[in-house]
């Protein structure tokens, strides 16, 4: 008899190439991505050293950070000088036998969302990207991390990393949610409670009852938020519902009737060196009150005390209540909140009705262009159009400075995005993170506003 | 990569907590795909009054006469949070700081600094706080930062050999070809949906 393993150890073990001599592991990975962001300075930092792409047909790039979401878009970017990234990466991609999904390939769309959308991630696989939010597809059972783009290179050149084992944790969520509460509301008061450091080196595995009972789409928006709490990564244990979601895709078995599948969980008895159990019944709807993603609380709470300089930076003195807090700029947007399932549940409290008119801006941006086109075959994008919202082009856009317009400083924004950092979405803008829903009460508010008041 | 053995500078506090990437370089400062060209980006939003003109603020840490030319950042709980992007690495590197303490780092600003021959240090927020502004030595070999006391740190086995002998990662790792090349052989039959066509 073996002893118990968690879903970690089984597929560390299983990618287990060699000891090195100072006791670390060559850990074989599966799959790369890139995205024109960081992608081109790895490539070309690799050709530069004469080194080749040890399996091209096992890596992919896609333009996603900086490409312009607005209509008719091409290689120019709202950042200046943003377009050598797009053209050198293209270039780089090509030169290296990479397949890439282009600005106006019909497969484009945010890394962490198109690569399970395509069946690029798998259940058991390794897959790397210089991308901190590659944790989201954990979600699908595999063991996928953020890299920097010399660990990108390292991975493309030799198919390993050299890596010291993380520690385990294990985050329990009991019980069913609340309706209105969502798996994003799920991640933020795991960080709230535990803080921004909480996982720090540790693979986060998701279980227990609630998490079970989320589709997979919530479950990537939950594990999106892994590298928020400072894990390596998350994972939530494949089972029907995975199969049944990656079955055909393109890079997907068309079944998954092998045995292995079945091995892909954590036995009975397995230990974890930490472990966490947030009862979900009792999960109200979550806002960012600072400028930290631990900084967040319950939607009907007061802002409670902080470092000084987060609440001078957002504004918000401790005891303010967080409802009725004006905002600007409404966004529902990222590889947190995205995909179809988060845009048909905000159209679904957003039809019939309009934004209030003090919002600057409100913006839709679909995960993939695939999403963009499922979501208007049900006619959401003239759902949110008649509210008032813009409907884009797929990208990160707005998510980070880089990727979006610029609003004056001071600017007040609600977005369904995963960091709310200083400056994080432009100098001196102000960012509440929350669920899709609490995006689009607000917008329809002019405040931050509380989904379940609408939805009744 | 240069090797890493011991150094003593002024350290130069930055000592809030979760300290992200996007400050010690926002995207928007990131103007080409290579690794250089970063340094005027580096704690841009913190460094500027004015980010546009450039106008120094007196009271950031890396703005002070005695910061200039220092070699060792101080920062807070999970330095080096939040985007994956080692531009913030290479931003440090070319400014010259070559060692980071910190009571914790976040795991892939500490992965990236090890592969650029950044020493991170994680030491007690405490014994941090009592290095600020002090002439701090570093070393590698003993595992100790010394400033009045000596404070002995932990390093993993690998990174240490890694920094100390200045290795090139991928050099290292392509010595043991033949081992991948085997695993791979062995991998391939049981789980056979991992290994892809390449399309035309
Ligand atoms: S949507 Fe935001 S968090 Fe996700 S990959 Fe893009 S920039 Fe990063």
């Amino acid at each position: 008899m073996t002893h118990a393993k968690t879903l970690f150890e089984k597929i560390w073990d299983a990618h287990h190439v060699t000891q090195t001599a100072t006791g670390a592991s060559l850990i074989a990975i599966d799959r790369v991505f890139l995205h024109e962001r960081t992608g081109a300075a790895a490539l070309k930092s690799m050709a530069a050293a004469g080194r080749a792409v040890r399996d091209p047909a096992r890596v992919f790039a896609v333009m996603d950070h900086i490409v312009d979401t607005r209509p008719g878009r091409g290689d120019g970017t709202l950042m200046e000088g943003g377009s050598a990234f797009i053209t050198e990466t293209r270039a780089a991609a090509h030169a290296a036998g990479i397949t890439l999904f282009d600005v106006n390939d019909p497969d484009q769309g945010i890394t962490h969302v198109i690569s399970p959308e395509l069946g690029i991630v798998l259940p058991g696989v390794t897959l790397v990207a210089p991308d901190s939010h590659t944790c989201t597809q954990g979600a699908l059972g595999a063991l996928a991390w953020g890299i920097g783009s010399s660990e990108a290179e390292h991975a493309m050149a030799t198919g390993v990393l050299r890596l010291d084992r993380p520690k385990t944790m294990r985050v329990t969520f009991t019980s069913t949610l609340a309706p209105g509460v969502t798996a994003k509301d799920m991640a933020l008061a795991l960080l709230a409670a535990h803080g921004a450091g909480g996982g720090a080196g540790h693979v986060v595995e998701f279980a227990g009852e609630a998490v079970r009972a989320l589709d997979i789409e919530a479950r990537m928006t939950l594990c999106n938020m892994a590298t928020e709490f400072s894990a390596m990564t998350g994972i939530v244990a494949p089972d029907a519902k995975t199969f049944a979601y990656l079955a055909g895709r393109r890079y997907a078995p068309a079944a998954f009737d092998d045995p292995y599948w079945q091995t892909l969980r954590t036995d009975d008895g397995a230990t974890f060196d930490q472990e966490i159990t947030i009862d979900a019944g009792t999960l109200a709807p979550m806002v960012s009150w600072g400028t930290s993603p631990g900084q967040s609380m319950p939607i009907d709470g007061a802002v409670p005390e902080g470092p000084a300089r987060a609440h001078e930076y957002i504004g918000l003195d401790a005891g303010t209540p967080l409802l009725g807090t004006p905002i600007d700029v409404a966004f529902i947007g990222s590889c947190t909140n995205a995909r179809l399932s988060d845009l048909r549940r905000a159209a679904a409290l957003v039809e019939g009705r309009r934004i209030a008119p003090s919002i600057r801006t409100a913006l839709v941006v679909p995960g993939s262009s695939a999403v963009k086109r499922a979501a208007e075959a049900e006619g959401l994008d003239q759902v949110f159009i008649s509210a008032g919202f813009e409907w884009r082009e797929s990208g990160c856009s707005l998510c980070f400075f880089a990727g979006g317009e610029r609003f004056p400083e001071g600017s007040r924004t609600i977005s369904s995005t995963n960091r709310n950092f200083e400056g994080r979405q432009g100098p001196g803008i102000r960012t509440h993170i929350a669920s899709p829903e609490t995006v689009v009460a607000s917008a329809i508010a002019g405040a931050i506003a509380d989904p379940r008041e609408i939805a009744r | 990569m240069t090797p890493f053995t011991t150094l003593t500078s002024c350290a130069v506090p930055i000592l809030r907590d979760n300290v992200d990437t996007d400050t010690i370089i926002p995207s928007r400062e990131m103007k080409s795909t290579g690794r250089t060209g970063l340094i005027d980006g580096l704690f841009a939003p913190w460094r500027y009054l004015n980010p546009n003109t450039r106008t120094p603020d007196p009271d950031f840490a890396l703005n002070r006469p005695q910061a200039q030319g220092a070699q060792i950042l101080l920062g807070g709980a999970n330095f080096g949070c939040g985007s994956s992007r080692e531009h913030a690495v290479w931003a440090l590197a070319e400014y010259g700081i070559r060692c980071v303490i910190a009571p914790s780092f976040a795991p892939i600003f500490h992965a990236n600094c090890i592969r650029n021959g950044l020493l991170p240090i994680t030491l007690p927020a405490e014994i941090v706080a009592t290095l600020a502004w002090q002439t701090v030595s570093v070393n590698l070999p003993t595992q100790e930062v010394h400033c009045d006391t000596s404070h002995p740190f932990e390093i993993e086995p690998e990174p240490r050999e890694m920094l100390l002998e200045g290795l090139d990662a991928i050099d290292l790792t392509l010595k043991s070809l033949p081992q991948i090349e085997l695993w791979t052989e062995a991998d391939r039959p049981v789980r056979p949906w991992v290994y892809l066509e390449k399309s035309a």
